[in-house]
């Protein structure tokens, strides 16, 4: 019954969907209030329905009701409860449900939030992003309905993915979508405004919050994403070049790009027709991702769904919505008025020259995405396109940009002072040689590339804080007014010095990691060792345990460093049996922000087992960079400007004039 | 037909995903040659995996191209001779880093080609942005608008 709740709750909000796509757009044309007010009430209403859905499903799989198909492929009455609520969103179905959930949760969210938006947009803005649930709710319906049922009902369900029954990953699906799917928003606007025919500053005042909540979240689901395949996939590797990978890094790219250049249509009004199209292309670049996963056009990991008739249905999305935006902008945008001109050497030019190389980088992670694709289509060669290939072009675009990084924000609107810059840059630049030859010194004759790198991340990371710095007049001022400066400074500076240092952080952990990765592989048998960097590591021995839905073997290992045991790790191998597939649970010892990465292989017929370890100096900074880089977009978002939003225009109302 | 084969690839490879790629005797004595085949192996694919090397793969086949590699190499191939053995086996596809050639020309020079027509693309729009500017501060007057401006300013000279 509950099932059958949540198919009706789904075919309700659809209905609802419809009219919001519909009655809110005939309103905006005919200036009609009453009906643009509908965009709202059916925005709300509509996702209180998809609420109801997901909350169906979800009881669904924690009462383990195995007459239902998805159930019954994704679950098990054994697993912990944990992963019955997160094998909802495990498969493809569920998946495409929190999908449409979170897409109208942002429907919702602009409909409470968005009093100060001048009603026309408002209302624009909604119908078009009904216009892309009512796409999904269909796709749903027709192609994947998660609610569908079995006649006769299996005892047992078969299991979730083992690789799945994770918290890692657990948290990775809603991180990304509601990153992937937040960009819809500024879609949506970017599709209003060009219905509208008009645009103006206050535009990329409304749109930058929700591109920036929605940049936060796929940064978090992306970094989650990469920590986790860095200690389950078994090999340390913390980024892969996959191209499921590629398809949550190419929106990222956009977004980025997006906040970017909003930054410039906010404060000069310039950039406009620039701006538009990023924000198409931003959740173009999402709706691709999905599609690049669902259809399973690309065999990876992450396809659990390979279904043609699925793919058709959604390239057919993926065509109208990239399609008729592109072609909208094509036609609408030549109307946009210009904007405000600017110096080449300006703050808007280093904004420019920002977006001139991350739309270059996404374009070269699309093209070498897609390129073997479309090859094998057109020639029927078969080439691969993996990471040596992304290495070596996607690195040096991105040499230039950080090298450009800290001009920025010290560079004036209009027009900027690049020699003022580069003296006020002098002691980052100074610092980051001193990192080099340092570097360059201790590591002697190691790799070439890492004093290059580290260099580069020093002066990233100081040359980002040197504006905040000089403007609270830290040592310079006593401490009590650097304070009290610090607190009045807007939290959008500290939020570009935190999310730039952080960029630096991130730099200089990839360096670290790649550079002076240290790695053992042996076989051992209890009672021997391996040493890796001054860590010794002795096998005590090996235990079979049993787990709710799974039996492990678990390896003991002492840690010692100079003869005292530090630590005791415990990497273990688990089998599953509903699925027969196995899992290896790496161990992992956090020393600052190193880490010894422990994993094993396996049992020899002499009674040894292969063991993998790694010594990963600083690696944790390139997850930490991403969370600071997190930090620094919520600093942004903190700040007053954004809250308190453009200023409402007085209107009459006479129809809520209280009669006299 | 397909679909079933993908799916049995599929289930393969998140079997291979599981466990230990390099295998502790596969390891050469000679620590140099080690890690030429260790870098050798970065850039080949693992044919029956989605987007593996076969350093970072365990499936039978990934172990059986590392010890075809090392196997070349200890009978003193050069790296490029072991990669032409292996592209004249398995073919191009074996590469992760494809080749510079006709048909992937446009995948090599696209990040260059990006900035390139993407930074001449700029200059283009600023420049004719910029004259656009000029011109249209100069068009705003009308000749007989200019003659009157200039009378204007005379008798703000004169008074």
């Amino acid at each position: 019954m509950i099932a059958e709740f949540g198919h009706y709750a789904l075919v309700l909000a659809l209905g609802l969907a419809l009219v919001q796509a519909i009655v809110p757009l005939w309103g905006a044309r005919t200036s009609d209030a009453t009906l643009m007010n509908v965009a709202g009430s059916t925005a709300l209403a509509q996702f209180i329905f998809a609420a109801a859905s997901f909350a169906a499903l979800t009881a669904a799989y924690v009462g383990s009701d195995f007459s239902v198909v998805n159930v019954f492929e994704n679950s098990h009455s054994a697993m912990p409860l944990l992963y019955k609520f997160t094998s909802v969103w495990g498969n493809h179905e569920g998946s495409m449900l929190l999908w449409v959930l979170i897409l109208a949760l942002f429907g919702a969210l602009v409909a409470l939030f968005g009093s100060n938006l001048p009603a026309t947009l408002k209302a624009n803005a909604l119908a078009v992003q009904a216009w892309i649930a009512s796409a999904f709710y269909l796709f749903i319906l027709i192609t994947s309905n998660p609610f569908a049922r079995i006649a006769q009902a299996p005892a047992e369900g078969r299991d979730l993915n083992p690789i799945l029954q994770d918290i890692g990953l657990a948290v990775h699906p809603p991180l990304l979508y509601l990153g992937y799917v937040g960009f819809s928003i500024s879609f949506s606007f970017a599709i209003a405004a060009l219905i509208d025919g008009r645009i103006d500053a206050a535009w990329a005042r409304w749109v930058r919050p929700w591109t920036l909540v929605a940049w936060m979240f796929l940064t978090l689901g992306i970094a989650m994403g990469s920590y986790w395949a860095y200690y389950e996939l078994g090999w340390g590797g913390w980024w892969f070049w996959d191209p499921v990978e590629n398809a949550s890094l190419m929106p990222w790219i956009a977004g980025t790009a997006l906040l970017h250049s909003a930054v410039v249509m906010e404060k000069r009004n310039a950039l406009k027709v620039w701006t538009i199209l990023l924000a198409i292309l931003a959740f173009s670049l999402s709706l691709l991702g999905t599609f690049l996963v669902r259809s399973g056009v690309l065999t990876s990991v992450h396809t659990f769904a390979s279904d043609p008739s699925r793919g058709v249905f959604i390239l057919a999305i993926l065509v109208l919505f990239i399609g008729g935006g592109l072609a909208l902008y094509a036609w609408r945008a030549p109307l946009l008025k210009q904007g405000g001109i600017f110096a080449p050497i300006s703050r808007e030019g280093a904004l420019v020259f920002n977006n001139l190389f991350l739309t270059s980088a996404c374009a070269t992670v699309f093209i070498g995405t897609l390129y073997p694709l479309a090859l094998e289509a057109l020639t029927g060669d078969k080439i691969s396109v993996g990471a040596p290939f992304f290495n070596l072009t996607f690195g040096p675009l991105f040499v230039p940009l950080l090298i450009a990084l800290p001009f920025g924000p010290l560079l004036a609107w209009k027009r900027g002072d690049l020699f003022g810059a580069a003296q006020r840059l002098m002691w980052a630049a100074a610092l980051g040689v001193v990192a080099l030859a340092a570097t360059f010194a201790i590591q002697r004759g190691g790799p070439v590339l890492a004093p290059f790198g580290v260099g580069l991340a020093v002066y990233v990371m100081i040359g980002a804080i040197i504006d905040p710095i000089e403007r609270i007049g830290l040592f310079r001022q006593p401490f009590a007014v650097a304070f009290a400066r610090a607190r009045g400074l807007p939290r959008s500076a500290w939020g570009t010095a935190v999310a730039h240092f952080a960029a630096g952080m991130l730099l200089f952990g990839v360096i670290a990691e790649s550079q002076w990765n240290s790695e053992r592989i042996v076989s051992l048998k209890p009672g021997e060792s391996v040493s890796v960097r001054g860590y010794d590591l002795t096998l005590d021995n090996m235990i079979q345990r049993p787990g709710p839905n799974y039996r492990e073997l678990v390896a003991r290992f002492s840690v010692r460093r100079d003869g005292a045991v530090v630590d005791v790790l415990e990497p273990a191998k688990r089998t599953f049996p509903q699925r027969q597939m196995s899992t290896t649970e790496a161990a992992l010892m956090t020393v600052g922000a190193s880490q010894l990465y422990l994993s094993l292989g396996d049992i020899g017929s002499d009674g040894a087992i292969a063991v993998r370890l790694y010594h990963k100096p600083l690696v944790l900074l390139i997850w930490f960079g991403c969370i600071v880089m997190v930090l620094g977009g919520a600093l942004s978002l903190s700040d007053r400007r954004l809250r308190v939003g453009a200023p409402k225009p007085a209107r009459h109302k006479p129809s809520l004039q209280p009669a006299e | 037909m397909r679909r079933a084969l993908a799916s049995i690839v599929f289930a393969l490879s998140l079997l291979s995903v599981r466990a230990l790629a390099v295998q502790p005797d596969e390891i050469l004595k000679d620590p140099a040659l080690e890690s030429r085949a260790r870098a050798l192996s970065q850039e080949l694919r693992c044919m029956v995996c989605q987007n593996q090397s076969i350093d970072d793969s365990d499936a039978p086949l990934a172990k059986d191209l590392r010890v075809l590699v090392r196997e070349r190499l200890t009978s003193g191939d050069s790296d490029r001779q072991v990669i032409d053995f292996l592209v004249a086996r398995y073919g191009e596809f074996v590469l992760l880093r494809p080749r510079f050639s006709p048909h992937t020309l446009l995948l090599w020079l696209a990040p260059l080609a990006a900035v390139v027509i993407g930074g001449w693309g700029l200059i283009a729009f600023t420049r004719r942005r910029a004259n656009e500017s000029k011109a249209s501060a100069q068009a705003q007057l009308t000749p007989s608008e200019q003659a009157r401006v200039a009378e204007l300013l005379k008798e703000t000279g004169q008074s």
